[in-house]
């Protein structure tokens, strides 16, 4: 015995072992088909590694937020994700928790609005703030880009935690920041356990993931398009709005969907720079899973979470359909 | 064909690689919190004993559950809390301590933690550390006395008071303002705890839920009352003189942190020999200086003389420590009510 020693529940085996099967199969009927190596077999690594921690934890999750703590098939868990006092309803036995519990409560949508709500904030200032930015280090006549470029990303070189942790000393009560608030005349300022620092912390991680994508699509435009809008007669803000911004797009969807997605599920930056004071989803659901040991309706909420994002992105593609902005 | 016999056999070695990790048997797994122990303790154990200390982290007792049920036999000492302890107890899921074994920990025991009411026979467990919860407080920001839960309800105190992000201690502090027990599984008394809870956010009184942050927060200066562990306090009001920590006088909680072994332990004796050796009085002794919660051992306290039994914060006199109670575990049922109520607290706005 050590401590390596895994007990999983038989059915978790079976998938695996499943999952194995199908591997091994799909690469033998590769090789029958083909009477040898062929290109697609080099992928088979990679599908290995998809079918093991893709497939396999995304069957897990459904298994699980389909059941009940014994195993047995219930929509509960879901149902208590639209009214999260469906299942206390239910269970009432007094008519003090009858009257609580009466009417629809919000303590898991409310999590789920407001991250989104706080993720569309976070991608829209995000798109605000990198295109001009982009636009600028795309610029031809500018020598320093690669200076500029090296400036954004030797922040992401540092652990998302320690980033925030910097953070906090610029906008606690006695920084700088509010400090400078104050002297201008807003006595009340306050930034720290705000909805605001949140913010702040997401626009200040995400950032570079909306600059890289919008910056590499526009250095790759031919400048030709651009001359050619100007001798046709295009002042340069004409030719920003009908050549360059069109065919940035795959760029901006590529970078929307790369700010949007883990801005949605954040939550360290929620505690660290909210002080907990309204729950995000993501909180939720790591509360759900460690603290409550609740694996059934964890599962339930990332289940949801995981079924909006596909949504968005398809949504998304639509914008993009030949997928020229390398996105997801 | 050849390809895929070899692809095969390849799995097959890897897998018979994964499953050969066999156990050293010189060694003892210990689990315990993070930053919750002098390290070179390990080593004087690791000197003497020749047994190899594989030292495990985990942030707390949730997780610890979490880990035994999907592995059991991965630890062979724990560091569960008094509830925690009851727990496992009444699932059967530890060992039952050889006493023999274990001569510093029957001699040092302190006389009221030897019988506590988690393990009433004092069978299972050997405490480790124990403290109390309470109100650290900015003696500059402050009006008046601070002596009393219903503080951290005062208006005066707007955006002023870090709660603690614990479910247990929050709960706990709403049920005992209200002159009820901390360990309360009555539906209607954790209902008014929860009302209580929710209007002191949303008359802002609370600036934040925080838990490790709080200490850093507090000798910072940032908030005028917070709800912390005597340990915590201690370190605090090291760092800023202007800090001060009160038991309140409704009473609070007492919590005990015990060594215990599980049932599956691979290494059951040398389980008891890392837990005696926490016990002698000078190992017992660092452990205590450098976390700053307080010393369930007789030999390390006499050790440390004078300036540990005049600090209150460590070492509270009797009076305090007859007003507080020890939690008691919360049937699973009703932990779940708790769980759902105190998402409403954090969700309310």
């Amino acid at each position: 015995m050590s401590r390596f020693d895994v007990s999983l529940p038989w059915w978790a085996w079976v998938l695996m072992g499943l999952g194995l099967a199908a591997f091994v199969a799909m690469v033998a009927v590769s090789i029958l088909r083909n009477r040898g190596m062929k290109r697609s077999l080099f992928a088979s690594p990679y599908a290995l590694w998809m079918i093991l921690f893709t497939i396999v934890p995304l069957v897990i999750i459904v298994y699980y937020a389909l059941t009940d703590s014994s195993g047995n098939f219930t929509w509960d868990n879901l149902r208590n994700f639209w009214d999260s006092n469906y299942i206390r309803r239910m269970s009432a036995t007094s008519d003090a928790a009858r009257a609580r519990y009466a009417v629809r409560g919000m303590s898991n949508m409310d999590p789920l609005i407001y991250s989104l709500w706080m993720a569309f904030l976070c991608t829209v200032i995000c798109l605000v703030l990198a295109y001009p930015t982009a636009l600028f280090m795309a610029d031809r006549k500018m020598k320093r880009a690669s200076s500029l470029v090296i400036l954004f990303v030797v922040p992401m070189w540092m652990n998302i935690t320690l980033r925030t942790y910097a953070m906090r000393i610029l906008l606690v009560d006695d920084g700088p920041l509010i400090t400078f608030l104050r002297l201008v005349g807003f006595k009340d300022a306050q930034l720290m356990d705000t909805p605001a620092a949140v913010l702040i912390g997401m626009v200040y991680n995400f950032l570079p993931f909306m600059i890289f994508p919008i910056y590499t699509v526009l250095s790759k435009m031919d400048p030709a398009l651009q001359e050619a809008a100007s001798d046709l007669g295009a002042n340069p803000g004409r030719s920003l709005i009908k050549v360059t911004m069109p065919l940035s797009i795959p760029g901006v969807v590529s970078g929307i969907t790369m700010v949007f997605m883990p801005a949605v599920t954040t939550f360290t930056l929620n505690v660290m720079l909210g002080g907990s004071k309204r729950l995000m989803l993501g909180n939720l659901i790591e509360q759900t899973f460690t603290k409550q040991s609740n694996w059934n309706m964890g599962s339930a909420m990332s289940l949801v979470m995981m079924v909006l994002i596909l949504i968005s992105l398809t949504i998304l593609r639509k914008a993009d359909p030949n997928n020229e902005g390398g996105g997801l | 064909m050849k390809k895929l016999v070899s692809l095969i056999l390849c799995l097959l070695v890897l897998t018979a690689c994964v499953s050969a990790f066999a156990a050293d048997d010189n060694v003892v797994y210990v689990c315990n919190y993070f930053d919750y122990i002098d390290e070179s303790v390990l080593e004087l154990f690791e000197q003497e004993t020749g047994i190899h200390v594989e030292y495990i982290n985990l942030m707390d007792n949730e997780a610890l559950l979490q880990e035994m049920e999907i592995s059991p036999a991965a630890f062979d000492v724990i560091v569960p809390s008094d509830y925690m302890v009851e727990r496992l107890i009444a699932r059967d899921m530890v060992a039952e301590l050889d006493w023999e074994k274990l001569p510093n920990a029957a001699q040092y025991t302190l006389d009221y933690l030897k019988n506590p009411a988690y393990d009433p026979e004092g069978k299972f467990s050997v405490p480790y550390m124990w403290g109390t919860l309470g109100i650290l407080y900015n003696t500059k920001m402050v009006e008046g006395t601070v002596d009393s839960w219903a503080d951290l309800w005062d208006e005066k105190y707007a955006n002023n008071v870090i709660m603690m992000d614990s479910l247990r201690d929050a709960m706990g502090i709403g049920l005992k303002v209200l002159g009820y027990s901390m360990s309360s599984t009555n539906e209607e008394e954790l209902f008014a705890a929860t009302d209580k809870l929710v209007e002191q956010k949303q008359k802002g009184i609370v600036r934040a839920y925080q838990l490790d942050e709080t200490k850093d927060r507090m000798v910072g200066g940032e908030a005028a009352l917070a709800v912390v562990y005597s340990g915590d306090a201690w370190f605090a009001i090291d760092e800023n003189p202007d800090l001060a920590y009160v038991v309140p006088k409704e009473g609070s909680n007492i919590w005990v942190d015990n060594m215990m072994v599980p049932k599956q332990a691979p290494h059951y004796d040398n389980a008891l020999a890392f837990i005696d050796f926490m016990c002698r009085p000078e190992i017992a002794r660092m452990n205590c200086e450098k976390i700053g919660y307080s010393s369930p051992n007789s030999g390390a306290i006499a050790g440390m003389g004078e300036e540990y039994a005049a600090n209150r914060v460590q070492n509270p006199d009797d009076e305090t420590v007859a007003r507080c109670e020890i939690y008691h575990d919360i049937p699973a049922e009703v932990l779940k009510d708790y769980n759902d109520l105190y998402n409403e607290v954090l969700n309310a706005h």
